[in-house]
């Protein structure tokens, strides 16, 4: 059902307001504790919730993301019991929800199988940050009117590969605001505003979401300037590393969330 | 094109051998992996390139390796001859170097600085650095913790080397772990850094860039093969981690009418689950870069792989041999750790020997199907020399109170 994005994405273009996309790792600390964290997330002011699929070698992401996947991985999350999950996070909200995946989980589900339960379960989108535009074919053509396969690009993508890139994408594309790993950063690249812009010309009607290494209300208002929307997600893996799924955590978690809101809001 | 013939022009533009190979990389590693092919697909067909990496090898690395015929191994095995490819002999002691100073010399030549690496046993490891301190580059290896203290002489001469070992303390701290961080650094320092990779693993053009610096170990095997018997062998075998050295033995004899047999490390036995067989016991997936057959759970996450040989605790193999499997082309079978061991002591003993535990499982592979084997002209790469494992041989003495 990739027409929740779609939605989202033209209600706050309609409203001039930004979307404030939320990453948080599924399973962390547990996955009954997934669904109640969402509800913080919806709660606080997210429009969109991307839920990362552990796996045991998430070579695109930093040490925070690493982590968690690991303390979901030891207790047990699959990515079979994440669609579960998403089932009983349908019941309570109509957010828009993403999946983040590396691909041999999926591959091992099986493409078809995979995308006939996403849907069936509630998933909008996927992205897969191992699966470049030459091997993602047969998921984009499975997927199809479906399930939106959401693109990435990154500051070394040249503008001609950007345009077929583009061209394939469903849902939004998902550039990578650094040359790196995932994880927090104190400072952004100083070109990252002129490449937003010159992006945001190439992708025309794809909504552009900026992500990887934005942490703060002030870099997300910064970003948010130059895209349709801003990705926070190790900013907040990091308090549920802190505190898990406790009152302690869902506060503080909820508070940066609210803040991050405003900051996009003005 | 025979189905021989096709085999060999593997593989096909996208980097598919058959349904193994491809790209799964981030999306930020693309530009640089075309960057890369481009670069290789000159540098392939390019004379001077070519001329100026023989040389390299013959005066610096020791090149050709010699084909040195076993006569007391074959008598103790019962089997008619016995050539060992002795790649132990060239300079950094494994054939690692032969892939090293093709990566080397082509990163100068794209103007990269510095060159990264992962190692497990930490001979590619010491390859690289060697190929980083020859041409004045800069060199970070990635190394698991665990294989930081079971290799520790391999340590300890990256360092002489200049190089600078970055412990990995993820995972199971061995070489997947430190592929991952290695790809981590990659895809960070991207512009300036070429990524040296050890084995015929890793996303296009890799496996085919490795495979083609490696076909030098089966190049010289057949004329020498040639000049002293007149004639090619009826078998070569060679161990399988990731699979350089028995790709590189085994290439240019792929159309040819011999068999081919690759071992892989049955560690403490295919049943007991603690392997690295992942083309005897595995499914095929996806790890570090390339579709092939993968050790895995059920839910697609990477198991710990299992050997004594650091070289070839790896979860993965190239997609090469994936699909030489699936062709039935090359037959892959594994023996275990104890097997390794023992076929390790004989070459001690009858030849005076010392071969790495990673070529120990080559042997052990010959020493296996002897019975087969009986009435059979065999070639044996012998990857690399065994003094690195010393230590580790030394503990195993002592735990078993010898």
């Amino acid at each position: 059902m990739m027409q929740r994005l779609h939605k989202t994405f033209t209600e706050l273009k309609k409203e001039g307001r930004k979307a404030l996309i939320t990453f948080i790792t599924a399973g962390d600390p547990d996955l009954a504790a997934t669904c109640d964290l969402v509800d913080v997330l919806v709660a606080a002011g997210a429009d969109i919730v991307e839920l990362g699929v552990p796996f045991s070698d998430p070579l695109a992401d930093g040490p925070t993301i690493q982590a968690a996947s690991t303390r979901s991985l030891a207790q047990g999350t699959t990515l079979k019991k994440i669609v579960a999950t998403v089932k009983e996070i349908r019941r309570r909200t109509e957010i828009p929800l993403v999946l983040m995946t590396y691909y041999n989980p999926l591959y091992r589900y099986g493409l078809e199988k995979f995308i006939a339960d996403a849907c069936a379960a509630g998933v909008d989108g996927l992205i897969v940050p191992d699966l470049p535009l030459e091997e993602s074919a047969e998921l984009r053509c499975l997927a199809a009117a479906k399930l939106a396969v959401i693109p990435l690009a990154a500051p070394t993508t040249p503008d001609s590969r950007l345009a077929e890139i583009v061209a394939a994408g469903r849902g939004f594309l998902y550039y990578v605001t650094v040359t790196g790993i995932t994880g927090t950063r104190t400072t952004l690249p100083a070109e990252l505003a002129a490449s937003l812009d010159r992006v945001k010309k190439i992708a025309g009607e794809l909504p552009l979401a900026a992500g990887f290494g934005i942490a703060t209300p002030e870099q997300a208002r910064v970003v948010g300037g130059h895209a349709d929307a801003v990705i926070v997600g190790s900013a907040l893996v990091e308090i549920i590393a802190r505190h898990g799924a406790t009152a302690a955590g869902r506060n503080e978690l909820g508070e940066r969330v609210r803040a991050l809101r405003h900051a996009l809001d003005g | 094109m025979s189905q021989k013939e096709g085999i060999v022009a593997l593989p096909d533009a996208r980097g598919y051998f058959g349904a193994y190979g491809g790209r799964f990389v981030p999306e930020t590693l693309m530009a640089a992996l075309d960057e890369l092919t481009k670069a290789y697909a000159v540098y392939r067909d390019d004379a001077a390139f070519q001329a100026e990496l023989k040389e390299w090898l013959a005066t610096y690395c020791g090149r050709p390796t010699a084909l040195y015929r076993a006569q007391r191994l074959a008598a103790e095995l019962g089997i008619r001859e016995i050539y060992l490819k002795r790649e132990d002999l060239a300079h950094t002691g494994a054939h690692k170097i032969n892939n090293t100073m093709g990566q080397a010399l082509m990163a100068r030549r794209m103007g990269k600085k510095r060159l990264i690496a992962e190692t497990g046993a930490g001979q590619h490891g010491v390859a690289t650095a060697t190929a980083a301190a020859l041409f004045g580059l800069e060199c970070e290896v990635y190394m698991g913790e665990k294989d930081i203290e079971r290799q520790a002489m391999n340590v300890c001469r990256m360092n002489l080397l200049g190089a600078r070992v970055i412990p990995v303390l993820s995972g199971s701290r061995t070489l997947k772990d430190a592929t991952n961080e290695a790809i981590r650094d990659w895809v960070t320092n991207v512009g300036h850094t070429h990524y040296s990779i050890g084995s015929v693993v890793g996303p296009h053009p890799y496996p085919l860039m490795v495979r083609d610096f490696q076909r030098v170990i089966g190049l010289e095997t057949r004329a020498q093969m040639l000049e002293i018997g007149g004639r090619l062998p009826d078998y070569i075998i060679a161990w399988v981690g990731g699979g350089s050295n028995a790709i590189g033995i085994f290439h240019p004899f792929l159309a040819d009418d011999l068999k081919m047999v690759g071992v892989e490390a049955a560690g403490s036995g295919i049943a007991s689950g603690a392997h690295s067989a992942p083309l005897s016991a595995g499914e095929p997936g996806v790890l570090h870069g390339s579709l092939s057959y993968l050790l895995q759970t059920e839910d697609g996450q990477i198991k710990e792989a299992h050997s004594i040989s650091a070289g070839l605790d790896y979860p993965g193999v190239g997609p090469e041999h994936s699909y030489l499997r699936d062709q039935g082309r090359v037959e892959y079978i594994a023996v275990t750790d104890d097997q390794a061991l023992s076929a390790l002591r004989l070459l001690c003993r009858t030849e005076g020997i010392i071969p790495a535990l990673e070529s120990a499982h080559a042997l052990a592979g010959v020493a296996a199907m002897a019975a087969r084997l009986k009435d059979q002209i065999v070639v044996i790469n012998l990857s690399g020399r065994g003094d690195k494992d010393v230590a580790t041989l030394a503990a195993l003495d002592l735990k078993e109170g010898k």
